[in-house]
């Protein structure tokens, strides 16, 4: 009894939940309306077989349950050949009638348009970058031995296709919108996964391969980039975004973005004053993957009141945070840990200039830190400084 | 229903059944038969990246392939042998193919020193010691369940000599089957390239 | 009595070092339900940190990222499976079949030993610098063996190490159960006499000889990547900021091997809860299973099937698009005999005598969430659905319901069922139904809405939540009623456990056959089974198992060794066969 009950109440809540459910997929922001007309169906057909098989056990467990004191026998009927094929038959109608729709999508998926744009995405530990190819429309071969501390995409300096590439600063990029873009992805270390919830389209990103899907962002707007493809201990805070522009406004953002010539030109060239590259670097090495600025706990500690602030560090000892600790803690990350935090942070390849250049924009982190909870570790905010 | 069953069925517990035996064996046959070809399919696949080079396969693999190819006739012969109640004879000549298989066993560990290369020097060369490594571990296996064999006919008592012959049958399959294996492998190692595979694969 | 004379006496011999089946299968039970109270125990630190995200200082991401790498080992492995074979197959098999023990009682006993060593080589991991390995229980490379990983040295290996051994034990084990099977029944009990229980686990059996190899193959080569340098699965890398010395690997490779073991494996863990679900259904509803043989086919098929869907867990891989059209259809294909299965247990309730007892509780909570998780397969299953809900929550609720939730009820249903068997008492019934009501509500509650945030778009796998737009405060105060909820039902099993180990002294006198089953396992001379099981002689069976409620006999069930009853047509259309078939 109790059985049929709970049953019928599983049946009605799941339905109420459904329909009073504020969770359900973010707004489309691509072509790929069909994979939700596709999930919509299924759900239809799963959610009518779920109702119906349900509720007929919780009639059966009603109607045939022993009841004390009464002489009943079951019914003795090993089986009914007929009805078992029919089942067999509309089963696999069903089955069919979910799998043909689904199979005609994904042909779709599996054949980017020709005139599709071309982005490519790669992926590391744990931060995006971004290339779009330049006026030649190709994108430049790429080396795992070429990558270094101002080439982090490990562009062929030799190959001519890679020069006007231009390599999207930070980690947002632009696109336009309807207009279709087949998305290359890279990574440089181990699996990602660049995913976007309103995209509904994504691919894992794989060291040692180039894996592709394509969409045509159909709605404006800044959307968040997330990372699915479990990476590590900064894998749920690998920030990224995409903004969908016009295309005009697309065409002024490209143009403002720096080529790799360009880029190559910057590095050879006397570098910037002090906290400006300090804050540039930060950004673009990752550091604030890790570190916030604005004094919230994450994976590392905050940078804000940092600067000869006396740090605990692993091994027991004390040690005043200042620029010769900084500088070794960003050369040798693992010879001074700071107590409570773990010791995973990758060593960069820096030069001096821009070692300095980071101590120098922590130190104008100064001041106190915001009081949190004592001991209360929270994951970063992951705003922009 | 026959008598022996009837015994059986009333006595205590079963003492090594051979019947069981060879279903045992047949199975793990079939577990063995999945792990090879599931080496093999990852060693197909690793051949697809751009960083293959191809391995001299140390002659010395025909010589390891002739003694287990003569450890295999050897355990055949055992068989027949014993069939027709020759059991002393028999036993002589498991010996012989006992001896054979270790023969067999130190030359490869010759190929592993005439290849020269280190473990990890190239995909190709991984791939030879695991896959030689695997199989003589699967051998040595072998000489385990050979000597128990062996053993009991080494004692003198006859009353179950049927037994006997059955279990010599058992090793002189397994023996068979490692042979196979080894054949295999061996084309694998020797013959099979990126080229090969993409046309098998279709994707050439 | 014959049988005495091969008795172990002495404690060691018959309690540690026994060959008896089914020591031994207390031994895997008591040894996997362990571990799986550390599983258990992990899950909710995980919890805690979902629904309370930040508050305890000792849950950061690393710590946080091993808990849930180990819990789903643990569960997968060395509690589902371990159980489903090591326990219920060595305790059930032999008594179901009428043999005396496994064919290898040897064998048997080492493998338990091995699944033991197994244990203690994972348990060792938490101890080691480093830490256990925090790559998800999916142990993808490169990521495995890299630093920005946790327990990516000593953590690794001595998982790795670990899977090993495990594989050892359970080809030992496999080789057993279906020799035995095979070779051992007693007179008159044909292959398609046999209870569905054996049947599950057979080919579970076979699944696992065939499957483990494959996580062998790449347990091996993941091993050498990390200790020999080989570039099996290890590209060129540049990891934290350096060039490192491998190249030319495929993790792809590693992602093939592993999904070739780690979808059996799932069916590894299912069929045997589909066989033992059965078995629970007719006996408690007092009529025979409906279409038995159509049973034994959809069991054959959804294990022949299951070694060709594995590339679904690899849709967004990166592996060749064209593979999608293969694996979706394989996929949505072994959907047919799997669903024919549960019309057929919905049938045999229909016009039963259902008896709401515990075990039958526990099978309808079956029917019920395995209904809900195989359906949610349809959606992964077919590839373009799959792409938004790919590594998102709604994988998540989807293998909690059909592994962590639908089996784990069977195996509470088979433990109330088969206990007075195993020690002559009955559970306490009163606690029993607690522990299903809270089971079987709480794990709906903390799995169902689990499903909306994965349409919504929350990946796995994350330590934490914050400062994402898209996500609404309201999916975090529901994440924290499902961690309140979780930690409830955690609760919960405490009470099975306590029932457990005192009805073993207190429950109630059994007697020998207390449910009335048909089966042969409940018509041993003695209860709990001696040595040998059978006494003097080895039953004789006259016809199926399920005989109950048969038209024109005196009881509403007739067990499998019962004499023939003149004019009673007792076994539906089989050929009349008292040979052994050997």
């Amino acid at each position: 009894m109790g059985m049929a009950v709970a049953l019928l109440l599983i049946v009605v809540a799941s339905v109420l939940f459904h329909v009073f459910s504020p969770w359900w997929s973010t707004p489309l922001a691509s072509n790929w309306k069909q994979m939700d007309d596709t999930l919509l169906m299924t759900l239809a057909v799963t959610g009518a077989f779920f109702v119906a098989i349900n509720l007929f056990v919780a009639y059966i467990v009603l109607r045939h349950r022993h009841r004390h004191g009464k002489e009943q026998r079951a019914a003795y009927e090993p089986e009914n050949r007929r009805l078992e094929w029919w089942l067999i038959g509309l089963s696999t109608l069903g089955i069919v009638g979910l799998l043909a729709p689904g199979l005609f999508v994904y042909a779709n998926y599996v054949t980017p348009p020709s005139q599709a744009m071309l982005l490519e995405v790669t992926g590391q530990q744990w931060q995006w970058h971004f290339r779009f190819p330049g006026k030649d429309g190709r994108l430049g071969t790429t080396d795992a031995r070429f990558v270094s501390a101002d080439n982090p995409l490990g562009l062929n300096p030799d190959d001519p296709a890679g020069l006007d590439d231009v390599v999207v600063d930070g980690n947002e990029t632009r696109l336009p919108l309807n207009v279709p873009v087949k998305v290359l992805l890279r990574s440089k270390d181990v699996l990602h996964d660049f995913y976007l919830p309103n995209i509904r389209a994504r691919m894992n990103m794989v060291p040692g391969m180039v894996t592709s899907f394509w969409f045509t962002p159909t709605q404006a707007g800044r959307f968040e980039v997330l990372c699915a493809q479990l990476c590590g201990v900064g894998h749920h805070n690998m920030r990224g975004y995409v903004r969908v522009t016009e295309p005009a406004d697309f065409e002024t953002w490209l143009a403002g973005q720096r080529t790799f010539a360009q880029l190559r030109q910057a590095s050879a060239a006397p570098q910037a004053p002090g906290a400006m590259l300090g804050k540039a670097l930060a950004q673009s090495k990752g550091c604030v993957a890790c570190h916030s600025v604005d004094g919230s706990a994450s994976v590392g500690p905050t940078w804000r009141g940092l600067f000869n602030k006396s740090v605990p560090l692993a091994d027991g000892s004390t040690r005043q945070a200042d620029a010769a600790y900084l500088a070794e803690s960003i050369r040798e990350p693992q010879a001074s840990v700071v107590k409570g935090y773990p010791p995973i942070m990758p060593k960069s390849v820096l030069s001096d200039a821009e070692v300095a250049a980071l101590v120098g924009y922590i130190q104008s982190l100064g001041g106190a830190p915001i009081p949190t909870d004592a001991g209360v570790a929270n994951a970063t905010t992951g705003r922009q400084p | 229903m026959s008598q022996a069953t009837l015994e059986r069925r009333s006595t205590a517990l079963p003492s090594l059944s051979v019947p069981a035996a060879s279903t045992a064996l047949w199975f793990f046959m079939l577990v063995a038969t999945s792990l090879f070809m599931l080496f093999l399919m990852a060693y197909a696949m690793r051949m697809d990246q751009p960083d293959w080079r191809r391995l001299p396969v140390p002659d010395v693999l025909w010589l390891s392939a002739a003694w287990l190819v003569l450890a295999s006739l050897t355990m055949q012969a055992t068989v027949m042998i014993a069939r027709r109640g020759r059991m002393e004879a028999a036993h002589q000549t498991m010996l012989a193919g006992g001896v054979c298989t270790l023969l067999f066993l130190c030359t490869q560990l010759w190929a592993w020193r005439v290849l020269g290369q280190s473990f990890a020097d190239t995909p190709a060369s991984s791939f030879f010691y695991v896959l030689t490594a695997l199989h003589g571990v699967h051998v040595l296996g072998g000489l385990w369940a050979w000597t128990v064999v062996w053993r009991r006919g080494v004692d003198g008592t006859r009353d179950d000599a049927p037994d006997e012959v059955r279990l010599m049958t058992l090793c002189a399959r397994y023996w068979h089957f490692l042979l196979a294996v080894w054949l295999v492998l061996f084309a694998a190692l020797g013959w099979l390239t990126p080229e090969l595979v993409r046309r098998i694969c279709g994707t050439g | 009595m014959t049988g005495d004379a091969h008795a172990p006496h002495g404690f060691w011999t018959r309690y540690v070092w026994s060959q008896d089946h089914k020591v031994i299968a207390i031994q895997y039970a008591i040894t996997a339900i362990a571990i799986g109270l550390v599983g258990l125990v992990l899950s909710n630190l995980m919890r805690m940190q979902l629904g309370f995200p930040g508050k305890f200082a000792f849950i950061d991401a690393q710590h946080y990222y091993q808990f849930m790498t180990m819990h789903g080992m643990i569960m997968v492995v060395y509690l589902l499976t371990a159980l489903f074979l090591g326990g219920f197959g060595n305790y059930l098999i032999p008594l179901m079949i009428g043999a005396r023990d496994m064919v290898f009682p040897y064998l048997n006993m080492l493998s338990f030993w091995c699944y033991l060593l197994s244990v203690l080589v994972l348990v060792a991991s938490f101890f080691v610098q480093g830490g256990p390995t925090g790559a998800g229980w999916t142990l993808y490379p490169p990521q495995a063996i890299l630093p920005g990983t946790p327990g990516h040295d000593w953590g690794i290996i001595l998982m790795l190490v670990s899977l090993l051994i495990f594989i050892v034990a359970a080809t030992m084990g496999g080789l057993n159960y279906v020799t035995t099977v095979l070779q051992a029944r007693t007179e008159g009990m044909t292959l398609f006499r046999m209870p569905l229980t054996v049947w599950g686990i057979v080919m579970a059996t076979i699944l696992a000889l065939i499957a483990f190899p494959a996580l062998l193959v790449s347990g091996i080569m993941m091993l050498l990547d990390k200790v020999a340098g080989t570039s099996f699965f290890m590209p060129a890398i540049v990891s934290m900021g350096a060039p490192l010395d491998y190249k030319g690997g495929s993790p792809l490779l590693f992602q093939h091997l592993f999904w070739f073991f780690g979808h059996p494996e799932v069916y590894i863990v299912a069929l045997p809860a589909f066989g033992i679900v059965s078995d629970l259904i007719s006996v408690h509803a007092r009529k025979c299973i409906f279409g038995y043989r159509t049973m034994v086919w959809a069991i054959l098929a959804i294990g022949g099937l299951s070694v060709v869907v594995w590339a679904h867990h690899m849709f967004v891989s990166g592996m060749n698009p064209y593979f999608g059209f293969f694996f979706a259809t394989t996929t949505l294909i072994i959907a047919v005999p799997t669903a024919i299965k549960v019309y057929n247990w919905v049938l045999t309730l229909w016009r039963g005598d259902i008896h709401l007892t515990v075990p039958m509780l526990f099978a309808l909570g079956f029917i019920s969430t395995f209904l809900i998780g195989g359906l949610t397969g349809l959606f992964l299953g077919n590839v373009s659905v799959d792409i938004p809900l790919s590594n998102t929550y709604f994988v998540v609720a989807h293998f909690h319901m059909v592994m962590g939730v639908s089996p784990i009820l069977v195996i509470f249903g088979g433990i109330y069922h088969w206990y007075p068997k195993v020690t002559g008492r009955m559970l306490n019934d009163a606690l029993g139904k607690a522990h299903f009501w809270i089971t079987f509500i709480g794990t709906y509650a903390i799995f169902f809405p689990m499903h909306y945030l994965g349409i919504l778009g929350m990946p796995r796998r994350y330590y934490a939540f914050e400062n994402y737009a898209f996500i609404p405060q309201s999916a975090h105060t529901l994440n924290m009623w499902i961690s309140v909820i979780a930690f409830i039902v955690a609760a919960a099993q405490l009470m099975f456990l306590f029932n457990l180990a005192w009805s073993v002294r207190h429950g109630k006198p059994a007697g020998s056959n207390p449910w009335r089953a048909a089966s042969l396992e409940w018509q041993t001379p003695q209860t709990p089974p001696a040595h040998g099981n059978w006494g003097a002689a080895t039953p004789v069976v006259y016809r199926w198992a399920y005989a109950y409620s048969v038209p024109g006999a005196a009881e509403d069930f007739i067990p499998q060794q019962a004499p023939p009853q003149p004019g009673v047509e007792d076994e539906p259309h089989m050929p009349r066969r008292t040979e052994v078939l050997s």
